[in-house]
């Protein structure tokens, strides 16, 4: 685009990012303070994710780019045209054609390869924010690896409503050290962070942090041996795609309380619907066909 | 079939944005704002975006203004994001406000001091009375060849006599929270940038909380004074300074109180602000929560929230504050779904065991 850089960051903004993408790599799960720059996307919107992807793309690069699991919800749509108009780069909605991947709450049902890279958009990277608001106090905690007080957390969930509470944002220890949040990716896509092949890049735009997760490491979600960690989903198949496996979006249909359940991942279910594969449609319950 | 209908698409994003271009020009029967009606007439916005916004053009913000339809954050927010995309070329010398020739410059503490009080172009002592016929082309302001006059500091007459603390002095270049993120605990030079470009009504309101018994300071305004500082830079190769322009500023110095402490004797204390543009009431707020945030410094209690520098700073950012806040209305179904799924697994369970 004229008048920009390639991918709208100049090259020593670049060179910043990917020298604490570097030591993100090297101390997995712990937050590299970064200068996060104005993006021409609001807070929130995933700056953090599109700098990181600034930062790694090349004209080489496929990109894909998903919002709760789909490639057609709206910022989806706004971050890929943004990266197609200012890094020229080819953009596909298909997980196993994508080298680079950027995703705003899911991890895409296709498991990843080792020459792919996810880059998760972050809005609070520091997992203890809601016991300890003060930065430099939680990065004190995180010096001393003092996680007591999370697990006291999950426990007393576990002593009011009989289970830890937490649906989403799942805490996370990374490679038995520092305690991560996943984003706020559901529960159910937690154990795909353990020991995946493809290198995970989180960036933090609005909070200025950015840490990754390399290859094939150690990523365990906080639980009890009495207690084990339960990445849980709708008891339902996808009315589509018939699949009994993926995570699914509930629809309402109507405003008599119908419903239907749909594969989050749009790429997944086109794809198995694409290979002969459909579920029940608006009558419920999923059958391969 | 409903699925379709939920999910977005690049059709109703493009069809949004027509509609917004639409209606950001209004009806077309009426003639179009020109950048150069924004810049002449709605001279406070343009200031407020380009504090805001942290770059100062008027031209620029004028621009921002209109392509933001007045929405001041959002047009300092389309700023900030064209100011990141400049080259840094080189830091220029600290502005001399003292050498300020002020078109304004008032002092609350003496009557009268050398130099003078001068009121300049404010709505001070204006009747706020609506104008139903605010003139075209008001007579002009009666004109007097100003008396170039020496305007020391009124601060620095109390220093004279050791009452107010000296004006730290700082040995090292000062940091750029614009290249390094914010490490807390934050030293001033840092706060004071954060505050520089910090969101108008947030310190307003801290501001205003310290006048309320939240951390209160017993302030004064030592002296407010509104003029053009020279711009200079030093280039390295050249080994002079030359000037590269003028820019339009307010600065707030805020004596206060202060009764002494284990480590410091009885004497007044400073707050300072300084901002682009004329804005006397951001440049006196931020006084008020730079002071604020002295408090551990000066061994007072930290107990309200303008004296809890990291709240302070990590929300004074309207643009950070405004993207966090608004996203709330992007998708979060996938969120919802598992909370949906967990409170129904809850309320099984609660059922189970009544």
């Amino acid at each position: 685009m004229q008048g920009y850089n390639f991918a709208y960051l100049d090259e020593q903004t670049k060179r910043m990012i990917r020298r604490a993408i570097l030591k993100a790599v090297a101390i997995p799960g712990h937050q590299i303070p970064f200068a996060s720059r104005e993006m021409p996307l609001p807070y929130g919107w995933g700056t953090g994710g599109i700098q990181v992807t600034a930062a790694v793309i090349g004209a080489d690069d496929v990109l894909k780019v998903i919002d709760q699991g789909a490639d057609d919800t709206t910022n989806a749509v706004s971050i890929r045209g943004f990266f197609a108009r200012t890094a020229g780069v080819r953009t596909t909605t298909k997980t196993e054609e994508a080298s680079l991947i950027q995703t705003r709450h899911r991890i895409p049902e296709t498991p990843l390869r080792a020459d792919q890279i996810i880059i998760y958009q972050v809005p609070m990277p520091e997992p203890l924010y809601k016991l300890e608001p003060g930065k430099a106090k939680a990065r004190r905690r995180h010096a001393l690896a003092e996680y007591g007080e999370m697990h006291v957390k999950l426990y007393e969930d576990i002593t009011r409503f009989g289970r830890v509470a937490v649906a989403y944002d799942h805490p996370v220890m990374v490679n038995e050290r520092y305690l991560m949040s996943p984003s706020p990716i559901p529960a159910y896509d937690n154990p795909k962070m353990h020991r995946m092949a493809a290198l995970q890049l989180f960036g933090a735009g609005r909070e200025k942090r950015i840490y990754a997760v390399p290859p094939y490491t150690s990523v365990r979600s906080l639980d009890f041996e009495d207690h084990p960690f339960n990445p849980g989903r709708a008891a339902q198949n996808c009315a589509l795609c018939g699949s009994g496996e993926s995570y699914l979006d509930e629809i309402i249909i109507d405003d008599q309380g119908g419903r239907m359940f749909a594969c989050s991942d749009t790429d997944y279910c086109e794809s198995r619907r694409g290979g002969g594969l459909c579920g029940g449609g608006l009558r419920g319950g999923g059958r391969r066909g | 079939m409903a699925y379709v209908a939920v999910k977005g698409g690049e059709a109703a994003i493009a069809a949004a944005h027509a509609w917004l271009a639409e209606e950001r020009r209004g009806d077309p029967a009426i003639p179009a704002l020109s950048v150069d009606q924004i810049a002449q007439q709605l001279g406070r916005a343009v200031d407020r975006v380009m504090a805001e916004g942290s770059l100062y053009d008027p031209d620029l913000a004028a621009r921002a203004i209109q392509q933001a339809q007045g929405d001041l954050i959002e047009a300092a927010f389309l700023l900030r994001a064209y100011r990141t995309t400049l080259p840094r070329l080189i830091d220029t010398d600290p502005v001399a406000t003292e050498a300020m020739q002020p078109r304004r410059r008032i002092s609350a503490i003496f009557k009268d001091m050398p130099g003078g009080q001068r009121l300049g172009a404010t709505t001070d002592y204006t009747h706020r009375l609506l104008d139903f016929a605010l003139p075209d082309a008001p007579p002009p302001a009666r004109e007097v060849e100003a008396e170039p006059a020496n305007m020391p500091r009124v601060t620095d007459m109390l220093g004279a006599e050791a009452l107010i603390e000296p004006d730290e002095q700082a040995d090292t270049a000062p940091g750029d929270l614009t290249m390094e993120p914010l490490a807390f605990p934050a030293a001033r030079d840092l706060r004071l940038q954060a505050l520089a470009r910090g969101d108008e009504g947030f310190m307003l309101a801290l501001g205003y909380s310290t006048q309320r018994g939240y951390g209160n300071s017993h302030p004064f305004v030592g002296e407010l004074r509104v003029g053009e500082v020279a711009v200079s830079i030093a280039p390295p190769e050249l080994g002079f300074t030359i000037e590269i322009g003028d820019i339009t500023v307010t600065e707030c110095q805020m004596v206060n109180q202060f009764g002494g402490s284990k480590i410091s004797p009885p004497q007044f204390t400073r707050g300072y602000g300084l901002c682009f543009g004329h804005a006397d009431r951001r440049a006196i707020a931020m006084a008020l929560v730079d002071r604020a945030m002295r408090a551990a410094e000066l061994g007072e209690d930290v107990k309200a929230p303008a004296q809890d520098a990291e709240f302070v700073l990590a929300h004074c950012d309207n643009i950070e504050a405004t993207g966090f806040v608004e996203h709330l209305k992007l998708p979060h179904h996938v969120d919802f779904q598992s909370e949906l799924e967990t409170i129904r697994a809850m309320r099984r369970d609660a059922n189970a065991g009544l």
